[in-house]
């Protein structure tokens, strides 16, 4: 474990944990609650919300490979500016990429494409991780946090569209009758359902943690 | 397609408030809120980037257009909003020191604020003329410190109230703030009509 | 931050150097996206916009654009000359002149209603329209597609210009729910009446400005040229 590029008290990940890392323990959404402009409003349909999740990994993963890369010749003082035009490249990329593929897409996610440079996962993957860690690893690091992005934007379009328009992927999931919840595709919706998620994840992590609480608690007495 | 200034300001502040109802600038909003005199100077450091944004878009846009250089737009822009900040980053430092430092981290994160960048995007997309892209500025500032000045208020009287742990941190400021957009669904169609 | 105090600050050739060389590899892959993606796109842009004017007109085969000015009808070029519409000419498969279709788009509830209108020079009537983009309240204000009684309205809006061709001789109103009396006005539906006044504006607002500067040029359309 004598990498030079180990910050003292941080293990070494594994490549497969790497990857893991993103898409449970630190899931962007649902741990670190980072990113939420795109994330609640692009979520109204699962479709929405899958594209968002593509694009937004690709810049990232993109991104963590070029600033890894280049991250012994980038000087600390214009890092941040470095990344900054590293990952604004690359989301003006996949702005033309998503408009080549369709039209249709590109007009759902409006001006949240272009949004994507100001990510805060994006830039705060690239300072932490990406500049200090060769490129396998941040590219699979960027993978996985992607991957949770996407799930986490899924999770929450999913929900937000079943409820809100009855329908997932645009497939009808109810009869006519279903009066839907209207209120889920319109943004206090977003806020709601999000709220929810964190509630569950919150109450999810508690009960893991009241067995350990309860055996430390007889260890101690 | 027309609309009047005051349409566009009442717009922007109420109907379309650009953290209730059009999602950006939630990082601060979810982070900052906690305290009613750090929102404050929050608001106006944001609005003050906001305008400058505005303007230095405007200017961009005209640039970009006259040599045909559309691809270079997103990158000038977010350079623009990155020099703005460091700025007012320098301004607040030798003017007000106590601010700077009551503001922390979050004075340089107003970089990554979608609100600011989302002002700049979205005047261009909707090919506001200089005045009306000043005023939709300034209304999404104010718009935004309205926000968050009512959720510090809401989360400083939370403090005193008993909340099930579960619920506590995120998610409640989340229920919160679902609640303020509703309300501020009652604005809808403000402006609008003849 | 202590090994600031260790590390030398970074020499200013070494970050001229780093800028200049992340400059040039952004700049060659926007470069790249953009030429590789310009042709699909506008191919997108041309199959999204025969779609919508086919939707409105239809028995089109094919699509040109126009301007209108003061100065006449020509083909639309890259830049929109002062105070001209733009518009579009659908023609059939023997090249005669179908309808024109033009945008107009007035703020509803929410954001900017953008519909597409079909327009029969020959009877000086609009035919339908078609939706373009909105942000309206789901289930309320979408109901402007799905609500026939609505879609009614124009199967034969009343567009005919004044006898001095300079306008329109009676201007599209949007009236309440069911008092519809002559062939210029709209039925707005009954609890979104926001969202109806926005498309008779902006349908309105584009034909006042379009059909008096069409009006004397129309022949320059016919035959498919």
């Amino acid at each position: 474990m004598a990498a030079s590029s180990l910050i003292p008290g941080q293990k070494q990940l594994s490549n497969v944990e790497e990857l893991l890392e993103g898409i449970w323990k630190q899931n962007p959404v649902f741990v670190m609650v980072l990113g939420m402009c795109p994330v609640l409003a692009v979520s109204v349909s699962a479709v929405n919300a899958l594209s968002m999740g593509l694009a937004t990994t690709f810049v990232l993963v993109a991104s963590t490979f070029l600033v890894s890369l280049m991250r012994n010749i980038i000087p600390k003082e214009v890092r941040i500016a470095t990344y900054i035009l590293i990952i604004a490249t690359f989301v003006t990329v996949v702005d033309y990429l998503i408009q080549a593929i369709s039209l249709a897409v590109y007009d759902a996610l409006g001006a949240f494409i272009q949004l994507i440079v100001v990510n805060c996962i994006i830039l705060g993957r690239a300072e932490a991780h990406a500049s200090k860690n060769p490129p396998l690893k941040s590219v699979l690091n960027a993978l996985g946090m992607g991957a949770g992005f996407t799930i986490g934007l899924f999770a929450l379009g999913s929900v937000r569209e079943i409820l809100g328009a009855g329908k997932l992927f645009g497939i009808a999931l109810f009869g006519p009758e279903f009066q839907p919840w209207v209120v889920m595709v319109l943004p206090p919706g977003g806020f709601f359902v999000l709220g929810a998620w964190l509630l569950l994840f919150n109450w999810l992590d508690s009960r893991k943690a009241k067995p350990a609480a309860m055996q430390a608690a007889e260890v101690r007495t | 397609m027309t609309e009047t200034l005051s349409q566009i300001f009442i717009g922007t502040l109420l109907a379309n408030n650009f953290v209730l109802a059009m999602f950006l600038g939630l990082c601060p909003f979810l982070g900052v809120s906690a305290r009613l005199n750090t929102a404050l100077p929050m608001g106006a450091a944001t609005t003050f980037v906001m305008l400058v944004a505005s303007l230095c878009a405007f200017g961009l846009n005209w640039l970009v257009s006259e040599f045909e250089l559309e691809f270079l737009r997103l990158i000038s822009y977010i350079v623009i909003i990155a020099s703005a900040v460091q700025l007012v980053e320098m301004v607040l430092k030798k003017y007000s020191p106590a601010l700077f430092r009551a503001l922390g981290i979050y004075l340089p994160l107003i970089t990554t604020n979608c609100a600011v960048l989302g002002v700049a995007l979205f005047q261009t997309a909707r090919e506001y003329s200089f005045t009306q892209a000043l005023t939709f500025a300034t209304a999404a500032g104010l718009g935004f410190t309205l926000a968050l000045l009512l959720m510090a208020g809401l989360r400083e009287r939370l403090r005193l109230a008993t909340v099930p742990n579960v619920v506590q941190g995120t998610a409640l400021s989340l229920m919160l703030a679902g609640l303020l957009s509703l309300a501020f669904m009652g604005f809808a169609g403000l402006g609008a009509g003849e | 931050m202590s090994d600031t105090a260790i590390q030398p600050a970074t020499p200013s050739a070494a970050m001229i150097r780093t800028l200049g060389i992340v400059a040039t590899v952004c700049g060659m892959l926007i470069v790249t996206a953009y030429q590789g993606t310009l042709e699909p796109v506008a191919a997108n842009k041309k199959l999204a916009l025969e779609r919508a004017v086919f939707k409105v007109i239809p028995g089109a085969s094919s699509v040109k654009e126009f301007v209108a000015g003061s100065g006449g009808i020509e083909p639309a070029g890259a830049v929109l000359p002062e105070g001209a519409v733009k518009f579009y000419a659908a023609y059939d498969q023997a090249g005669a002149l179908q309808g024109i279709a033009a945008e107009g788009a007035a703020k509803g509830y929410a954001d900017t209603v953008r519909v597409l209108y079909a327009y029969d020079p020959a009877k000086q009537v609009i035919t339908g329209f078609g939706l373009v983009s909105m942000r309206e309240t789901p289930s309320i204000g979408d109901k402007i597609i799905t609500d026939a009684a609505f879609l009614k309205n124009f199967a034969a809006l009343d567009v005919t210009l004044a006898a001095d061709m300079k306008s329109l001789a009676h201007a599209i109103k949007v009236v309440k729910h069911g008092s519809k009396q002559n062939a210029w006005e709209i039925d707005a539906i009954a609890g979104a009446t926001v969202t109806s006044k926005a498309v008779g504006k902006g349908i309105n607002d584009s034909a006042q400005k379009l059909l008096p500067l069409l009006a004397p040029h129309l022949d320059m359309l016919q035959g498919g040229k």
